[in-house]
């Protein structure tokens, strides 16, 4: 029952919730920039905004491409809440990314295909951390499940803080935080004009940034799975903590300068093997 | 039943080669073609009979033919035909030092054979490993010969310069399957070499059979290496008849001398053409398609792995399977990386093909229950997949005449069909939750739990680089590109007849995920190992069934959905002016210029110049200090 309940809830707010999140990060950074910043409710005027817009596009399957990655995204992120296989739903995760990357490759824009392009790099980079976050789970719970990850005695964190360091890594690119928004950028600063996004408009927009708020309440969940356990206080403390990696992220994006690809792929893949491959290693072996 | 019995093996063998020689014969394109038609359904037929006889008759293991004397003075016969054959090939084309390895393991057999006294025992035996791999081989096989009827036509109104050899092609393609049925139906050493010594030579003829220098090149280049490991092979078959004075391969495994396996995994990682032996894979692609088709989704390479998995639970915690299973993951990283820098479609296919069998040596060196399940499952997602794809390039290729991938842009407007099937066929590789991703899951699942680190990060990475390389592919044929000239499609109805069935023999094995469990792999497992545990639970496996109709469906019901929505079209941003059409725009001289899109190849990165040379060295000598161990473990 609770896990239907939290399914359902996840389904419902977690747009919200991730707008309003967004809200604050504009907030934030823009007073870590020594600006005032728009107002908090700012990301639910942009949503109104983008859906009152004329339809218009560059070809006809880039809506039904990203109709499919929000759908994805939320089946992705709706495993994580119901309880399920926490492996199945990274591989989703990326299932649906790849959709975003066929609706931006699905234009002969070149703006766009370089950020397709460039997403798919963001991909390689940090999909062996991701699998492997899915290991260290199995190595220290037992289970992939997400259900059974948080009945244990302790938490996960104890056991795989290599892990955790490298997840805060892959979840600032999928945030799109500098210094990896290659495809795609929050900040007005992009040479790529706005890279992957360059050719949505109006609601297509606006169904791709929904997606991404899914994804980002998905991101944080797996977050708190690293610290939730059976105890009610853990919940606390997750939730805590979420916000706090949440605002370690901006104050990444704030204090980092974009790095070129090459940077990208060697600092995700050494990270990975020096704190993921490490971690496992010892997981394996006690 | 006990008449019917022993008479259907050699039907099964026979019908392709009866149906090879009459194609031979036939100079007439269109009968020929009837030929083959019929030859493939005949050859579906005898092997679901097989099957059939097989389950009725309680599903146990037969062993049968004892005595065969005149079969074994045939083969030997045949054998030193072959010999003469590759000896004649090598001097006439200046590569005479690859006659040697003929002639030394040639006579190493026959050698053995009149020596060294042997236990009497059966020659072939019928199980459901070898059973799987008949319908492999007679279902995909078959079907990628229907599809070469259409094919070689199309071919050679296109290459003209190409001497029109298609009978002897095609011919040969139906004797490489019989031998196939042989490898896999055979519990017999000497008669498996036999076979083994077949399809590598028949695999020399196809890859050659342009003619040209890099054809002829490439061709002696797995000739060559495949002679190596069937060397190693020879070389098994005499220890075994020394120190057992038996050549079974169910005693092989039960006694698990670590020099006889290791030879014989040799001679597996040559087929399975694992570094450092890989270079003969993406040679072969020189070859027409159906030959990559055939040789390297459904047979050939699926001779080596057959061999790994038979060996399997000998290999398990020996130094053998350490390094048979390193060298696995090694390659499927390797080549994965490798394949982001190839553009050229059947490169791709070449190297996403050894690192998936990378992938599948792996688990059979590792060697416990659940990475054979794995294995087994890989084998059986990966030629569905991989020969489909093989057909739709060679068929766009034959339409566009290149087989390029930044030539294949907007390939769903231009040859929507092959476009779809090239699509179903990369989705089922890598995309979640079709098969070549969940038998990855599994494997990965496997791996953790067999404690094995460095395989799960070889996995990780591996995966995200195929990842990477698919995904590209995926885009270039999905650009919505309207193309000023269109394309005139001369796929011809049987290819599409064969695409057609291997899409849905793929999608349906992804939806049929839990019955394959229950009723092929369990057995499977169970008969190689006496036990057989679930990797996957049934609510796991029904998830993704469940999961395979959402992928399936999502996008269709969004294409309903968004169909209704009005929008206007607009033309794409590109800085400039675009002139109208999306392809051109206005420059800063005010003159139109045209719009070019490339792909990502990182070349010099993750290009074979780069990386091929130092992973063929590292894999060549993990493989010669492990002999040099095993070696010592003899003398000693």
């Amino acid at each position: 029952m609770t896990r239907v309940l939290s399914l359902i809830l996840y389904l419902i707010l977690a747009p919200f919730v991730g707008a309003f999140l967004d809200g604050i990060d504009r907030k934030i950074t823009a007073r870590m920039q020594g600006r005032k910043g728009p107002p908090i409710w700012q990301p639910f005027y942009d949503l109104f905004k983008l859906f009152s817009k004329q339809m218009i596009a560059v070809n006809s399957v880039q809506l039904l491409l990203n109709c499919s990655y929000l759908i994805f995204l939320a089946v992705a992120g709706g495993m994580v809440f119901f309880g399920t296989d926490i492996l199945m739903s990274l591989f989703i995760l990326s299932t649906a990314d790849m959709f975003l990357i066929l609706a931006a490759s699905s234009d002969s824009s070149p703006y766009s295909n370089i950020g397709a392009s460039r997403e798919m790099m963001q991909m390689m980079s940090y999909e062996p951390m991701t699998l492997l976050i899915a290991v260290g789970f199995y190595l220290a719970t037992g289970s992939f499940r997400v259900d059974e990850i948080i009945a244990q005695e302790t938490c996960a964190f104890w056991m795989m803080p290599g892990l955790f360091v490298g997840f805060i890594l892959i979840m600032a690119i999928k945030l799109r935080k500098s210094p990896f928004d290659l495809s795609t950028s929050h900040h007005a600063h992009q040479e790529v004009v706005k890279g992957i996004t360059t050719e949505m408009s109006g609601p297509t927009l606006a169904i791709m940034e929904i997606g991404e708020y899914y994804e980002k309440m998905l991101l944080l969940a797996v977050v708190a799975l690293f610290f939730i356990d059976s105890s009610i206080i853990s919940w606390i403390l997750g939730i805590v903590l979420c916000l706090g990696v949440y605002f370690l992220e901006i104050l990444i994006d704030n204090v980092c300068a974009r790095v070129n690809w090459h940077k990208l792929l060697d600092i995700c893949w050494l990270i990975t093997l020096l704190c993921g491959g490490i971690n496992i290693l010892i997981l394996m072996l006690i | 039943m006990g008449v019917i019995l022993l008479y259907l093996i050699p039907i099964m063998a026979g019908i392709p080669l009866i149906g090879a020689i009459l194609i031979f014969l036939n100079h007439n394109a269109k009968t020929r073609g009837y030929t083959i038609y019929a030859t493939v359904v005949a050859m579906m037929i005898s092997a679901l009979a097989l099957m059939i006889t097989w389950i009725q008759d309680g599903s146990n293991t037969w062993y049968l033919y004892t005595q065969t004397e005149w079969m074994d003075k045939a083969m030997q016969a045949f054998e030193i035909l072959l010999m003469v054959f590759i000896v004649y090939m090598c001097f006439k084309y200046k590569r005479r030092w690859i006659s040697l390895l003929a002639i030394l393991q040639t006579g190493l057999t026959l050698w053995v054979e009149y020596t060294i006294p042997l236990v009497e025992s059966t020659h072939t035996q019928v199980d459901s490993l070898a059973l799987l791999m008949c319908i492999i081989c007679a279902f995909i096989g078959g079907l990628i010969g229907i599809y070469s009827v259409g094919y070689m036509k199309s071919y050679h109104e296109n290459h003209k310069g190409v001497l029109d050899r298609s009978s002897t092609f095609l011919a040969l393609i139906f004797v490489f399957m019989s031998a196939m049925f042989g490898l896999v139906l055979s519990s017999n050493l000497i008669w498996m070499y036999f076979f083994w010594e077949i399809t590598s030579v028949i695999s020399f003829l196809l890859i050659g059979y342009t003619k040209t220098e890099e054809a002829i090149t490439n061709s002696f280049r797995a000739l060559w290496m495949n002679l190596f490991g069937g060397f190693g092979f020879a070389v098994a078959i005499w220890l075994c008849a020394m120190w057992n004075h038996s050549v079974q391969l169910n005693e092989i495994v039960a006694s698990a001398n670590p020099m006889i396996i290791g030879m014989l995994a040799l001679a597996g990682l040559t087929k399975s053409a694992q570094l450092p032996f890989s270079t003969w894979l993406f040679g072969a692609m020189v070859a027409p398609t159906p030959s990559s088709a055939l040789l390297h989704s459904a047979t050939m390479v699926k001779a080596g792995v057959y061999l790994l998995i038979r060996l399997a639970p000998a290999l398990n915690g020996s130094l053998c399977g350490t390094i048979v299973s390193f060298i696995g993951g090694f390659t499927f990283i390797m080549t994965s990386l490798m394949a982001i820098a190839q553009n050229d479609a059947k490169k791709v296919l070449a190297f996403s093909t050894i690192s998936n069998l990378g992938l599948i040596v792996a688990c059979a060196g590792i060697g416990v229950e659940q990475t054979v399940w794995a294995a087994i499952f890989l084998m059986i997602f990966h030629s569905s997949s991989k020969s489909m794809l093989f057909e739709a390039v060679g068929a766009t290729e034959n339409s566009i005449g290149s087989r390029d991938i930044e030539n294949m842009h907007g390939l769903i407007l231009r040859l929507p069909k092959l476009a779809y099937v090239m699509g179903i066929g990369i989705a089922g590789m890598y995309l979640a939750p079709f098969g070549m991703l969940i038998s990855k899951w599994v494997a990965l699942k496997a791996f953790v739990d067999s404690g094995n680190v460095l395989l799960v990060i070889c996995i990780a990475f591996g995966s995200a680089s195929t990842m990477f390389y698919w995904t590209k592919w995926l885009g270039k044929l999905i650009a919505m590109h309207k193309p000023r000239v269109p394309d005139r499609d001369v796929t011809r109805k049987d290819e599409y007849f064969s695409m057609a069935v291997l899409c849905a023999i793929t999608i349906s094995l992804c939806l049929l995920f839990p019955l394959l469990a229950g009723y092929v792999v369990n057995p499977i497992v169970l008969s190689l190992f006496g036990a057989t545990t679930d990797v996957l639970s049934m609510s796991e496996l029904t998830t993704m069934v469940i999961m395979v109709c959402s992928v399936l469906i999502v996008p269709a019901m969004m294409f309903l959905v968004t169909r209704m929505a009005p929008r206007d079209i607009v033309p794409t941003y590109m800085n400039g002016i675009n002139v109208g059409d999306n392809s051109h725009f206005t420059d800063s001289f005010g003159q139109s210029k045209k719009l070019h899109l490339s792909n990502w190849y990182l070349r010099f990165e993750f290009g074979r110049r780069r990386l091929l040379k130092p992973s063929q060295i590292l894999a060549a000598s993990v493989l010669i200090v492990t002999f040099a161990v095993l070696l010592g473990g003899v003398l000693s």
